[in-house]
């Protein structure tokens, strides 16, 4: 199985955002995923920054995908996209059947985000003849899905699964950053630049239970799957993503480089516990809610 | 414009067309459609009754079969489809290419119209299911503003639906899990937002507490009107404050805005709620087919009257109404 490393979904510094991936090309990860997914008004990184972080990872021996924007609503944004899936440099990650479209219609190969929506065979051997090369499983799909799916799986298609990170939930035309400042949309001041993991949300007993970022809502809680990583690899999944967080990304990636390598998963689940902003939770993974975690799944 | 009017049952369908909708959406009693609620929709027989009622009346039928199939459960999605076609309804409502590609292979002739469900905002994501599919119509996610929808409109190849009244989702349609993540099930796998097998309401000392699968979603004092747990219709703490941090609850109303979408080219208007009684969808649609016959006689000197807003706000969740996206400081 390889690695990747997904798009930042959050709003970083731009000096942040270069050392990220300096750091990211001396990783062990195969992959690594460029771009502003959830909003078109975060522009610290422009897209001839992407381009050239790219063509550094690609040096340092790194398959480079340009990640596109999830939610298309002004006619700016569908231009900017337009422009994406036109570079002559990288393939593309559709995170919305626009992005399928205009891929498709040139005859570009494209991946697939978790934000479109594959449930079943047939749309996945659809998507295979418009030009599909991977695609990632949508998060709210559990194990025995995602087998099926495997014995149905169309060649030349890759499968690659969210195996770290707090879930992509939601997406909105509200800012909710914005909002829990009493701010509108258009004035928001950027605020989410305070946010490098999300902002919290409490229930009202102080339970921790979303993240907002920006128009975007996260689970709280970080998704992960280091125990099932061996039926992961048993079901011939391609590629486990791991979504960057701003702390530690780079041990975790080192931890689930350990774990595909067959090592002792236990130690490394504790270590990886203990590297999460919050805590831990699988349970989409095995048909329960998304935000229940069964430790004592360790393998 | 065309009026859509929902209905989760045949009185309500009956509501629906005798007090002048052009259309009426309906779905089966499974979780092939995204309002799959207990004792709501329409089995083989009362479906066939339902088709008679609409088309007798020379009023068109609509099935919803809007969500995402797994696997396992494709062949259910199908037989809906087929079910619906062999009853020569109007159209199918869909959002899954899957069961598109199926319809569209299986029945070239049955008209489609892709679901708010599919998440499609752009020209592009449109154009996508009409070259794929055949679509006829698309209905939009309630995330787009007034000028955002005359965008689309202007690009896009088919005709374009939109939501005029009723519960607002906040989030855009298809592509939200908050649901699943609490409870396991989503709109996408089983046809429900919040599903009420995991609600508890609980009687406090000082009040009533809403719970979703033992998630706290609200608290109300004494005196409060305690609301059901939709996710995001609850209040929660950010910082220091504690509010409804995503949305409140109320409703979408369009009322003073049906000129403007008429100008703009939308072709035809939503109402939502299949869960609600045939009360709510005999009112509702009688004031949405006043004011659309009124815009459409009128567009210059219509405003909406104080009774049809009176009216519609009686049945708003939350007793109140908004534009949402519609309107940019909403957003």
């Amino acid at each position: 199985m390889k690695l990747s490393i997904g798009p930042i979904q959050y709003f970083w510094e731009r000096q942040q955002v270069l050392d990220f991936y300096e750091q990211a090309a001396n990783s062990a990860a195969e992959i690594v995923y460029l771009g502003e997914v959830i909003c078109s008004k975060r522009r610290l990184v422009k897209f001839d920054d992407w381009m050239a972080i790219g063509a550094e990872l690609k040096q340092s021996g790194k398959e480079v995908i340009l990640s596109s924007l999830t939610l298309l609503e002004a006619a700016s944004e569908l231009s900017t996209l337009k422009k994406l899936c036109r570079n002559s440099s990288f393939m593309v990650e559709a995170n919305d059947v626009a992005a399928i479209q205009l891929l498709s219609t040139a005859g570009r190969d494209f991946v697939t985000g978790p934000s479109v929506n594959i449930y079943n065979g047939r749309s996945l051997e659809l998507l295979a003849g418009k030009g599909l090369k991977r695609w990632v499983l949508p998060v709210e799909l559990g194990l025995e899905t995602l087998k099926d799916l495997q014995a149905r799986r169309p060649e030349g298609v890759e499968t690659e699964v969210f195996a770290l990170g707090r879930l992509p939930l939601a997406y909105s035309a509200r800012c909710y950053t914005a909002r829990s400042h009493n701010l509108p949309k258009d004035d928001c001041q950027f605020k989410c630049i305070d946010y490098p993991d999300g902002r919290m949300l409490k229930t009202q007993e102080d339970q921790e239970f979303l993240v907002l970022n920006g128009i975007q809502t996260q689970s709280a809680l970080t998704h992960q799957v280091l125990e099932h990583v061996p039926e992961l690899e048993i079901l011939g999944v391609d590629v486990l993503r791991i979504s960057p967080q701003f702390q530690h990304t780079l041990r975790i990636i080192e931890i689930f480089d350990t774990a595909r390598k067959g090592a002792d998963l236990e130690p490394l689940g504790e270590e990886l516990l203990s590297l999460l902003p919050l805590g831990a939770c699988n349970g989409y993974l095995v048909d329960q809610a998304g935000m229940e975690y069964d430790a004592a799944q360790v393998a | 414009m065309e009026l859509v009017c929902p209905a989760g049952n045949l009185p309500s369908l009956k509501a629906a067309v005798d007090n002048g909708a052009d259309a009426v959406y309906v779905g089966f009693k499974d979780e092939t459609n995204a309002r799959h609620f207990a004792g709501l929709n329409f089995t083989e027989r009362t479906f066939e009754k339902a088709v008679c009622y609409a088309q007798d009346r020379g009023r068109k039928i609509f099935v919803a079969i809007n969500t995402f199939p797994q696997p396992r459960g494709f062949d259910r999605w199908q037989s809906a489809v087929d079910q619906a076609a062999a009853y020569g309804v109007d159209a199918l409502i869909l959002a899954d290419m899957g069961v598109l590609d199926y319809a569209s292979e299986r029945w070239p002739d049955l008209r489609l119209h892709l679901s708010v469900q599919a998440s499609v905002t752009s020209s592009e994501g449109i154009a996508f299911y009409h070259q794929n599919f055949g679509i006829r119509r698309v209905v939009l996610p309630r995330v787009l503003s007034v000028n955002q929808v005359a965008q689309v409109i202007t690009d896009s190849p088919v005709p374009v639906e939109v939501f005029g009244f009723g519960s607002l989702c906040v989030m855009v349609e298809g592509r939200c899990l908050l649901s699943s993540y609490a409870t396991g099930r989503s709109p996408n796998t089983y046809g429900a937002c919040s599903p009420a097998s995991h609600v508890r309401w609980e009687e406090v000392e000082d009040g009533t507490n809403t719970r979703l699968n033992g998630v706290l979603i609200d608290h109300y004092g004494e005196g409060e009107k305690a609301g059901y747990p939709t996710l995001c219709k609850g209040r929660f703490q950010v910082g220091e404050h504690t509010f409804y941090a995503l949305e409140e609850p109320t409703s979408l109303n369009t009322l003073s805005i049906l000129p403007k979408l008429r100008e703009i080219g939308v072709s035809a208007i939503k109402v939502e709620g299949r869960q609600r009684s045939p009360a709510y969808v005999a009112r509702v649609t009688a004031v949405m087919r006043a004011a659309i016959d009124h815009c459409l006689l009128d567009p210059q000197g219509y405003r909406p009257k104080d009774q049809w807003m009176q009216q519609l706000a009686g049945v708003s969740e939350g007793s109140q109404t908004t534009l949402g996206a519609y309107h940019r400081p909403w957003q």
